[in-house]
């Protein structure tokens, strides 16, 4: 059951009267899976996730979390769900415990289970030295801790996480994003952003949402394998240029200061093997090699830009 | 209903830490406790007006029970503003609409929290006329249906506020726009008192005929029914508007 599915969303559209702030997106989250949404701020990102958490209902499609239709049975599909949207949802004139405790009570832990239900979700959160203090008092990232905890108390097989270390400061988003990344081995978390080295850092797979539809939907890996646009290498005696353009892969070559050798490669090709064999056997004295890819920016900004042909032509005259 | 049941105590818990609670309650016991002893002196003082009242629970119960009921329509709204349009005006709303709870179990939830704050007003103000059980005969039936009328009256004045807090995302205006509703329904009754057709209709929908009759110690069960009715109506309408907003 590696790959079970846990949110399937089909053609999922939402109108807010004339405008469509969601129109025909597909999205799956498979069982272990860290799924980042990126996009433009108003691409619909956030309408995306209140849809898959029930919290609106969508004009059209159908959701399916962990087998369960959402709108045929909200309660059982809700019940392996934890959100925690933009704002976390806090009650400020609550201590942490009685926020927490009331959380457990509203995703039905009997309360025999409830105490130890919320011990574990303040360990998992660092909110253990702050159990009695009012949420109101807390930092901006505590409070976003607390939101966290809620969503996870009930150890959902789904969380969805709008934005999460929106706010905070940096040393409070690297720890935000190392809880998240922890959540990711026991739970399926699906996070939006518009920080694209967090999507980088935190994710196994991207998918880019412009205009209300999913433009891009590739696994990290892939994304920085597939696109691989040249490969730098140092040789002590390189041969001609003719030579390395006649590698298997290679459409160019240029030679760059101190040795170094940029080497244009044909659309899906990695010809950087080929070179360190040819360059063993020839004796060209091999001391670098790297591959420049294409960054998940690029491929962001190439994406969700509306004059993808503009700034095609402006990379290749560069 | 367990759902039900951790949404109200959740909720009560949030009534009675907010300092709101305790400053109403506080304004409700000065007030309420000041009319209590002035008729309480004037009726020692001034015995032979008793003769016009059924003794002393009509005249002291009766009394500081019609005088509540419109510290209570001042009251209530301030109370029931909050319930929706604070939760979301901060977002916390959410927290409700995203856990496995239907629309009819959060409303529930909700307005029961709310009649905990009744229950503790009720209290305070039965305190008052019951202390005279140490020194008079009192007509403990007759403050009963008092208290149960005002008990009824505050829940329909909860439910008409929970549901004007479900339109509008500022506590202060669904805490006018109730008050400007109760006080609507309320005067309702001058227009029964004119000389136009349907006059009986008006006065049956009026809060406040049917207050009277329990205050002055009668029960009927047709003026219950007309409370129960009035709030499942209204709770019924916050469920519809709720379920409009998901859409």
């Amino acid at each position: 059951m590696e790959n079970q599915i846990l949110i399937e969303a089909r053609e999922l559209s939402r109108r807010y009267g004339a405008t469509m702030a969601v129109s025909g997106l597909n999205l799956t989250l498979r069982k272990g899976e860290i799924l980042g949404l990126l996009g433009p701020n108003g691409a619909g990102k956030s309408t995306t996730m209140k849809m898959l958490a029930g919290c609106l209902a969508p004009s059209g499609g159908e959701i399916k979390i962990n087998g369960v239709d959402l709108a045929q049975d909200a309660r059982a599909a809700k019940s392996s769900l934890g959100y925690l949207p933009e704002q976390p949802p806090l009650y400020p004139e609550l201590t942490v415990n009685e926020y927490l405790r009331f959380c457990a009570g509203l995703h039905g832990i009997p309360g025999a289970e409830r105490e130890a239900a919320v011990t574990r979700s303040k360990q998992a959160c660092g909110l253990t030295d702050v159990a009695e203090r009012l949420i109101h008092n807390l930092s901006k990232g505590y409070q976003q801790r607390v939101g966290l905890a809620q969503a996870i108390i009930h150890r959902p097989p789904v969380i969805i996480l709008d934005e999460p270390t929106v706010g905070l400061d940096p040393i409070q988003i690297r720890e935000i994003r190392t809880l998240i990344k922890q959540l990711g081995e026991s739970h399926s978390v699906i996070l939006s952003s518009h920080i694209l080295p967090e999507i980088q850092a935190v994710c196994s797979r991207v998918m880019i949402i412009n205009k209300g539809g999913s433009v891009y939907s590739e696994s990290i890996e892939n994304t920085a394998q597939h696109r691989v646009e040249s490969v730098i290498a140092g040789l002590r005696r390189p041969p001609s240029i003719e030579t390395l353009k006649g590698l298997p892969g290679v459409n160019r070559a240029e030679a760059l200061d101190g040795g170094l050798f940029r080497l244009a490669v044909d659309k899906g090709a990695d010809p950087r093997e080929a070179l360190a064999e040819a360059a063993a056997k020839n004796g060209w004295g091999l001391f670098e090699l790297r591959s420049q890819a294409k960054t998940l920016e690029e491929v962001f900004v190439e994406l969700t830009s509306g004059d993808i042909t503009v700034h095609e032509t402006q990379k290749e005259a560069a | 209903m367990s759902t039900v049941l951790t949404i109200a105590r959740n909720e009560a818990r949030r009534i009675f830490v907010s300092p709101l609670a305790w400053a109403v309650l506080f304004v409700l016991q000065l007030i309420l406790g000041f009319i209590f002893a002035t008729m309480l002196f004037g009726y020692a003082q001034n015995a032979q007006v008793s003769d016009q009242y059924q003794g002393v629970a009509d005249y002291i119960g009766g009394g500081l029970f019609g005088f509540a009921t419109v510290l209570l329509l001042l009251v209530m709204p301030l109370m029931t503003m909050r319930l929706f349009a604070e939760e979301r005006k901060s977002g916390s709303i959410t927290l409700l609409f995203s856990a496995p709870a239907s629309l009819i179990e959060i409303v529930l939830g909700k307005f029961l929290g709310l009649v905990s704050f009744m229950l503790a007003t009720l209290v305070l103000l039965a305190i008052m006329p019951l202390t005279l059980l140490s020194g008079t005969h009192l007509d403990v039936g007759f403050i009963a249906a008092g208290l149960l009328g005002l008990f009824l009256m505050m829940l329909a004045f909860g439910a008409a506020g929970l549901f004007v807090s479900t339109l509008t995302r500022e506590p202060t205006i669904a805490a006018v726009l109730s008050f400007g509703l109760l006080l609507l329904v309320w005067l309702i009754q001058i227009v029964a008192n004119q000389q136009i057709p349907f006059a009986a209709v008006f006065g049956y929908l009026s809060l406040i005929g049917h207050f009277e009759s329990l205050r002055r110690g009668i029960f009927n069960t047709a003026d219950v029914v007309y409370y129960i009715l009035f709030t499942v109506f209204f709770l019924w309408l916050a469920v519809l508007r709720l379920d409009i907003e998901r859409n």
